[in-house]
């Protein structure tokens, strides 16, 4: 087996196939970085996954997940203020937590130089929301690389550590979720391991570090003079592309959008002359000159950007300063907004814009006949058992919130528990708001045992401050389960070592909360019954719905017993068909025989865990 | 070499993943350029997981345009028609393994399970090469894509790829006992 751990150090030069998550990781070791951090969220953790494939005792660099993505940016900016490279990662909203933090970086003066890497999700393929998150880079004055591809995101990393270092400067490398996962073959280049230098360098004399008053202006400047050193800085290196293929038509792109054209360029008849192709390797700060010499040469140019119009708006402004003539085509309809430019919605794009270049696109496929496979709660997942026996105990009227993880699922049949859900934490605090004036529904808040320590707990201790009348269930299952399984502060383990787990109970004890209520999912009957005790207390109160992450157990399982031994059947003569495990405990085990209306159980699926079991009524689930 | 698009879908945990690792890898091996892309996220939640992989000239994007896959890899009934009606192009080739994960309307009994009569019917009408396989004495479940990837081989579904290039390609991603009761069910099989 090729071992990743030996390749990501490997000192002399190789090519290699690997994921673009993977390849940022070698570029991590090339550039010296000293100190990595993150929170987990897709589509970013297979970076931790390389991470973990180097051996920690030869592992060049610090790395940690910490509580939430704002803590993460400052144990990186921390580091970096130090004189240490530092590089944090995490998805695209992680940026919103962070924000706080991170609109001040771009003021201050960073000694050791720091990348903050945005997987960014255009499609919504994992996240609640695609926002653009080059918004971010106007409102802060950040610099931001866009890789295309895996060989992009390993030179552009380097690129961007290069140049942080050198105006000790934050700067993003922003990729996107077909960035992070694409495959193909990186030439990389050798590794040099050097002495590392330990020591604390950190010193008021790089600031100032202290914005307040009369240090803000001139720390603005700074940030915006850095912004012209920065546009020269890329022109010199070259890192913009010029497609030229003679044409009186251009086209500006950038990141994997520049791959999408090149594949539907591919289709242009050689009879005609293929469009001219300016793909930014930096879209901010804009680059002015590289942009202005492109307009002058072409009558025409598309502005062919995904999610939002800012490189559009950017190069209207940019034309109309100087009265340039050329047209310049930026988004047409609401279309153009939304969704992943992949290949054939470049296409269509392309065809909307100048209909004679390109074949008119097939229209897309009617919807076929398949039906549609939602994701669903794993066999034996403690969640299942808890909306089963927590669904039980509401009523119909009463409110549920959810919050992200995989309980986030209920919202769907059978369940239908978890009926809204924000974003990492929201849970308590809207909670809160539902059951103002409320007297006659209750409300029951969702919230997971990360989440909770990522950014549930100041909902909570905003309900006890301010008398709120909720019930709070946490869904603890001892992990991070949605993303991989990464531990969490009361996990007991952090990325490196044992650490002292949080207790979770306790910390609410802590605060205060008047009652907390406490039991394993599995044991409906008590669950049911805490439940309706919990819900008619006329005050804020938790229940901890605990039960372990059942995938992670049955993988540890299956590696040490080979199979699940344990798994159930379904006794066809006690079976009345009722169908409750299928209706309304909805395992995904059960098959539903359409032919002769028997229910099974697939062999393939039960991990034996059992707890199905309690839940039928004519008792005709076995072992 | 034209480019050749592959499209692989399964359901999450059926090892869609490794599949598609091990074809991209036998293709370098057999020396032809390669892009491919994985969706992750929700997948292991029992959701759907799709796999994107091309080789030959002129490949730029690693996602295969839609309607414009050659050969469609599927380790499910459902989402062997699923992937056929999105993906599969005119005159095209649809392998998947004949197993039923039942999705969630089909469970409750709000939509109709999938039949094998119903991915033959829609093959014929639109000029598919159709091959069902299926291995009622395997032992492990999760070995479904190592059946798969062996009847790949035999059927010679990929141009230019042959049996040593994925023996290659699975000793990259296994090792010890778990390579050799893999390669032992490849080669008895391919």
């Amino acid at each position: 087996m090729k071992d990743m751990g030996e390749m990501l150090l490997r000192e002399e030069p190789f090519a290699e196939i690997v994921m673009g998550n993977t390849a940022l990781v070698r570029a991590m070791v090339e550039a010296q970085t000293r100190v990595v951090t993150s929170y987990p969220g897709s589509p970013t953790p297979e970076i931790a996954s390389a991470i973990r494939a180097i051996p920690a005792d030869q592992r060049p660099f610090y790395f940690e997940f910490s509580t939430n993505e704002k803590v993460a940016t400052e144990v990186a900016f921390g580091a970096a203020l130090n004189g240490h490279l530092a590089t944090v990662f995490f998805k695209s909203v992680g940026l919103n937590v962070t924000a706080d933090t991170f609109v001040q970086l771009s003021l201050l003066n960073i000694p050791g130089g720091m990348v903050v890497v945005l997987g960014d999700d255009p499609g919504a393929n994992s996240s609640q929301n695609e926002q653009d998150n080059r918004h971010y880079a106007y409102l802060s004055y950040t610099p931001i690389f866009e890789p295309a591809g895996p060989d992009e995101v390993y030179s552009y990393y380097l690129q961007a550590a290069a140049l942080s270092q050198k105006l000790g400067k934050v700067v993003i490398l922003r990729l996107t979720t077909h960035v992070c996962h694409a495959k193909e073959t990186v030439a990389f280049r050798g590794y040099t391991p050097t002495e590392q230098d330990n020591t604390p360098r950190f010193s008021v004399k790089n600031g100032p570090y202290i914005p307040l008053t009369s240090a803000v202006y001139p720390m603005k400047e700074r940030a915006l003079r850095q912004l012209g050193e920065i546009e020269d800085w890329v022109d010199k290196r070259n890192l913009h592309t010029v497609v030229d293929n003679n044409s009186k038509l251009g086209i500006i792109t950038s990141g994997l959008v520049y791959l999408s054209l090149l594949e539907v360029l591919g289709t242009v008849p050689p009879s005609k002359t293929k469009p001219d192709i300016l793909k930014l390797a930096m879209v901010y700060p804009v680059p002015r000159h590289t942009i202005v010499g492109f307009l002058k040469k072409h009558e025409e140019v598309k502005v062919l950007e995904e999610l939002d119009d800012e490189l559009e708006r950017s190069i209207k402004a940019i034309a109309y300063d100087l009265g340039l003539q050329t047209r310049i085509i930026g988004k047409n309809d609401m279309g153009d907004w939304i969704g992943e430019y992949t290949p054939e919605k470049v296409e269509h794009i392309l065809h909307a814009t100048w209909p004679d270049l390109l074949e008119t696109p097939e229209l897309p496929e009617p919807a076929g006949q398949t039906p549609a496979r939602p994701p669903q709660m794993c066999p034996g997942c403690g969640h299942r058992s808890a909306f089963h026996a927590i669904g039980e105990a509401l009523a119909d009227e009463d409110i549920t919130v959810a919050d992200i993880g995989c309980h986030t699922l209920g919202f769907q049949e059978p369940y239908n528990l978890g009926e809204l859900v924000l974003c990492m934490g929201a849970s308590p605090g809207i909670g809160s708001g539902l059951s103002l004036f409320n007297t006659t529904r209750k409300v029951v808040a969702f919230l997971g045992d990360s989440t909770f320590f990522h950014a549930g707990l100041p909902g909570i201790i905003n309900a006890l401050f301010n008398n709120h009348n909720l019930t709070l269930v946490l869904m603890e299952n001892g992990t991070t389960a949605m993303t991989g399984h990464q531990d969490h502060p009361a996990s007991g383990r952090n990325f490196n070592e044992i650490s002292e787990a949080i207790p979770i109970r306790q910390l609410l004890e802590g605060l205060g909360v008047p009652s907390i209520f406490e039991t394993d999912t599995y044991k409906q009957e008590e669950l049911r019954k805490i439940m309706r005790q919990a819900i008619n207390e006329e005050r804020f109160n938790v229940v901890i719905a605990r039960h372990p992450c059942m995938l992670l157990f049955a993988k540890k399982q299956r590696k040490a017993k080979g199979t699940n031994p344990y798994q159930v059947h379904i006794d066809q003569k006690a079976c009345e068909k009722i169908t409750t495990c299928i209706a309304k405990f909805g395992c995904p085990s059960f098959v539903n025989n359409q032919t002769d209306g028997t229910i099974t159980v697939n062999k393939d699926l039960c991990i034996g865990d059992g707890s199905c079991i309690p839940t039928c009524p004519s008792k005709a689930i076995k072992r | 070499m034209k480019a050749f698009n592959i499209y692989l879908c399964g359901v999450g945990g059926q090892g869609i993943g490794l599949l598609a690792e091990v074809l991209l890898r036998a293709i370098d091996y057999a020396g032809f350029p390669a892009k491919a892309v994985d969706t992750h996220g929700l997948a292991q939640r029992g959701g759907i997981v799709v796999s994107h992989l091309r080789y030959g000239d002129n490949i730029f994007s690693p996602m295969v345009p839609a309607g414009k896959s050659d050969l469609v890899v599927a380790l499910e009934r459902h989402e062997a028609l699923r992937g056929a009606e999105s993906m599969l192009q005119q005159g095209g080739t649809l392998i998947y393994y004949n197993t039923v994960l039942q999705p969630l309307g089909v469970r409750l009994g709000k939509d109709i399970e999938v039949s094998e009569e119903l991915i033959e019917k829609f093959c014929e009408s639109a000029d598919i090469k159709l091959f069902a396989v299926a291995d009622e004495d395997l032992a492990d479940p999760r070995t479904q894509n190592i059946v798969v990837l062996a009847h790949i081989n035999k059927l010679r579904l990929l141009p230019g790829v042959n049996r040593e290039h994925m023996e290659k390609a699975l000793g990259d991603l296994l090792a010890g006992s778990l390579l050799e009761k893999n390669l032992k069910l490849f080669d008895s099989l391919a």
